[in-house]
């Protein structure tokens, strides 16, 4: 049913707009230097997009190509290729609807993509799932859910109990010891709906803590919380990135983006950028993502599903 | 005694046995009902319970055999078709949820009355029993039917409790379980499995019209008292098995009662008793909160005035009744009421129609003062409201501030805008430090 969702004539049929960066998917082999070159000329469409072509797939902590995401057959991501370098902290910013949590989403194979695939160190996700860490939007739950904070920490090491088994008491040390991580040590037994909303993030963090993975996905840890838990919790990425782990945040505040983030994924339905923060985070990449010249891809989308609607 | 329960037939093994099922069958429907409550598909209980009835017709009309697991297989068939036909309803179209249900719902209903009073019409004799299925007749039960009952409950909970730890994860957080490398399918599949199982062991005692009370009513009651999950599938068991119980055996003392009402009138007993006296999420401790908060803030503003009086009139430290009246603002028989009230809490003296603040109300008093104007010089300085709008804003918080925050706000106010705590006063009184012109901006909260 997905893949009928993807027609090959419709988006074609659109202006040329389905495959802004196609061409940067056949010259990976352009210099870097090049890729700046085409970003600081607000006159060529080329994205800016690095990949890392000369490095083994197996050292790359995410690679994503070709891929292409509809929801209800309205596609949400457009032709995504992407390489995320290890031990890096990394940054997806786009405006709303950009796909960004759809990325991450796609990234653990909890959507279904219309083409494409996503490698973790060179394995399809599945092989990998025990090394990957994920940090849901805290919006995303109930909490008046009758859970301790506890409990949901130790929701993180159930990739690594497996269907049926309890989680032992080692577990709940690991997990407890992640509570003790984001500074809620103490507030282990409190019930989640007790807690204020940048404590309830910390906990959603430990729980990825207590994960115990090497490559992290977080969905916007930084909404809503205090300043004392955004810097508690950047704090925490930094050791985690320290450590050799790759973290990939969607983030919204643009105004931290170069104090926070060694590479940058900037989305807006198609990725129009993506590199080291210094080379793609500029005025041309800015409007680009957040300007409204793409939304002649949305319109398309529209086209696409509207196309799709007539004929099912 | 003996002579009670002699005349309640305990003595009896079949009534014990009778009162057993139902126990099982109250204590089965609490627990699953405790996942489908909390994952939203208590009323997917109800369509199943009412889409179950064609089947027993249906199963009856197929062998003429009335014997229970017959009957029960007939009704799971028609009761799953009906979720299934629930679920294609709303994937495949724009009709929501609760639509789909009713009108499934109805429809297998309406088809299996049609099918009861046909068999009733037609095959005299023998139809006896199956109209129990509307109602429930827990006293219908035989021993055998009471076997396949507990064998069927037991294998529920052996099951619950293998897979309690996916449920929990399913209904808190689904995609985070996925994303685990659990399948979310199965494990939805396996918690409507259980529901299914659930409604159809009851089927027999309760009836297909109120069965899904034994699923909604003991849970969302147990949800009361904790926090808990564990605790509250073990305390939903516990109310749905006394209410199972009892209200077998209330319906038993007088003819034709039919058992499920029973039941289910004692759960929902259990259900509002639990709503009103539970200690945190109970209406009473609800009021109860809500009346102290009240009271304190009445309390605080009261003693609040005294200070403010005092020291306007350097010090004196006795005010008449009228002079509070127009501090308040309160109707004058408010302010004796509240003069009153302190006076028994020891925070206020009365003396010939003047009111006199104690050691102990002038110390509450001049905290609440202090914490009113340390707000609003906080709120104003960071920018956070105009300095003539600034009243409004403390009024509502000083009475929530604790000595930490308070020495937090001192410690701000005294860093970043060199307040001196210790002499602040009202921010647009005389003396106050407040300058508009020269204040900061932007600084980095901390």
């Amino acid at each position: 049913m997905t893949d009928a969702s993807r027609p090959d004539g419709a988006p074609q049929d659109v202006e040329g707009a389905s495959r802004p960066n196609a061409s940067a998917g056949a010259s990976t082999g352009d210099s870097i230097e090049a890729s700046i070159n085409q970003a600081a000329d607000p006159s060529t469409d080329s994205p800016s997009i690095q990949l890392l072509p000369d490095l083994d797939p197996a050292s790359i902590p995410i690679r994503i190509h070709d891929m292409t995401i509809a929801y209800h057959r309205k596609p949400v991501l457009w032709d995504v290729d992407l390489d995320v370098p290890e031990g890096q902290l990394v940054g997806i910013v786009g405006p709303n609807g950009a796909g960004k949590s759809t990325m991450i989403l796609a990234i653990m194979n909890l959507v279904p993509k219309a083409s494409g695939w996503v490698r973790i160190y060179g394995k399809p996700y599945q092989e990998m799932r025990r090394i990957v860490g994920y940090v849901p939007q805290r919006e995303s739950v109930d909490w008046d859910f009758p859970i301790s904070a506890l409990e949901v920490v130790t929701m993180g090491r159930f990739g690594h109990v497996g269907w049926i088994r309890r989680p032992s008491k080692q577990d709940k040390q690991l997990a407890h010891e992640a509570l003790e991580k984001v500074g809620m040590g103490e507030y282990a037994h409190r019930q989640i709906s007790q807690l204020s909303g940048g404590q309830q993030q910390r906990v959603f963090l430990a729980r990825a803590l207590a994960q115990d993975a090497k490559v992290y996905l977080m969905d916007e840890p930084f909404a809503g919380v205090d300043a004392a838990t955004e810097r508690a919790i950047i704090d925490i990425l930094m050791e985690l990135r320290a450590q050799g782990k790759t973290i990939l945040v969607v983030h919204h505040d643009l105004q931290t983006v170069t104090r926070y983030f060694d590479w940058l994924i900037m989305l807006n339905m198609r990725v129009v950028a993506s590199g080291p923060t210094e080379e793609v985070f500029n005025d041309t990449t800015l409007n680009k993502t957040y300007g409204g010249r793409l939304t002649v891809l949305s319109q398309a989308a529209q086209a696409v599903q509207d196309y799709e609607r007539g004929r099912g | 005694m003996f002579d009670f329960l002699h005349v309640l037939h305990l003595h009896d093994a079949t009534v014990r046995s009778v009162l057993f099922g139902s126990l099982l069958i109250g204590a089965t429907g609490g627990v699953l009902g405790s996942f489908a409550v909390l994952r939203r598909r208590s009323l997917m209980g109800d369509a199943l319970a009412h889409a179950a009835l064609p089947g027993v017709a249906l199963a009856f009309l197929w062998t003429g055999s009335k014997s229970l697991p017959v009957l029960i297989s007939g009704a799971t068939c028609t009761g799953v078709l009906g979720v299934l036909l629930i679920q294609f309803i709303t994937t495949r179209t724009r009709i929501k949820a609760d639509a789909a249900i009713g009108i499934v719902l109805t429809v297998f209903f309406g088809i299996g009355i049609v099918l009861l009073t046909h068999i009733q019409r037609s095959l005299v004799g023998n139809q006896a029993g199956l109209d129990k299925f509307l109602f429930g007749q827990a006293a219908s039960m035989v021993e055998d039917d009471v076997r396949v009952m507990s064998v069927m409950s037991l294998l529920i909970i052996v099951v619950v409790l293998l897979l309690y730890k996916e449920f929990k994860a399913l209904i808190f957080d689904p995609k985070f379980l996925q994303s685990l490398g659990y399948s979310l399918q199965r494990v939805d599949l396996a918690l409507m499995g259980l529901i299914v199982l659930t409604v159809m062991v009851g089927l027999q005692a309760v009836g297909v019209v109120l069965i899904a009370a034994m699923l909604i009513t003991p849970a969302v009651a147990a949800r009361f008292w904790t926090e808990r999950l564990h605790v509250m599938v073990v305390l939903a068991a516990f109310i749905g098995g006394l209410s199972g119980a009892s209200g077998t055996f209330l319906s038993a003392q007088a003819p034709r009662v039919p058992t499920g009402p029973v039941m289910v009138l004692v759960a929902t007993g259990l259900f509002v008793l639990s709503g009103l006296l539970a200690p945190r999420r109970g209406l009473l401790a609800r009021w109860r909160r809500q009346r102290s908060n009240v009271l304190r803030e009445r309390r605080h503003h009261f003693l609040r005035a005294l200070v403010v009086l005092q020291e306007r009139s350097d010090n004196a430290p006795r005010f008449r009744v009228d002079e509070l009246v127009q501090e308040l603002g309160w109707e004058r028989r408010r302010v004796a009421g509240e003069a009153r009230r302190l006076r028994r809490l020891h925070l206020v003296d009365c003396r010939d129609g003047h009111v006199q603040a104690t050691a102990q109300g002038l110390a509450e008093g001049t905290f609440v003062v202090k914490s009113h104007r340390l707000w609003e010089h906080y709120l104003v300085y960071r920018d956070i409201v105009n300095a003539d709008h600034v009243d409004r804003p403390a009024d509502e918080v000083e009475h929530l501030l604790t000595p930490d925050i308070l020495e937090r706000l001192e410690e701000i106010l005294q860093r970043d805008h060199g307040i001196d705590t210790e002499r602040v006063v009202d921010i647009h009184g005389r003396g106050s430090q407040y300058r508009p012109a020269g204040r900061e901006r932007n600084e980095v909260g901390t």
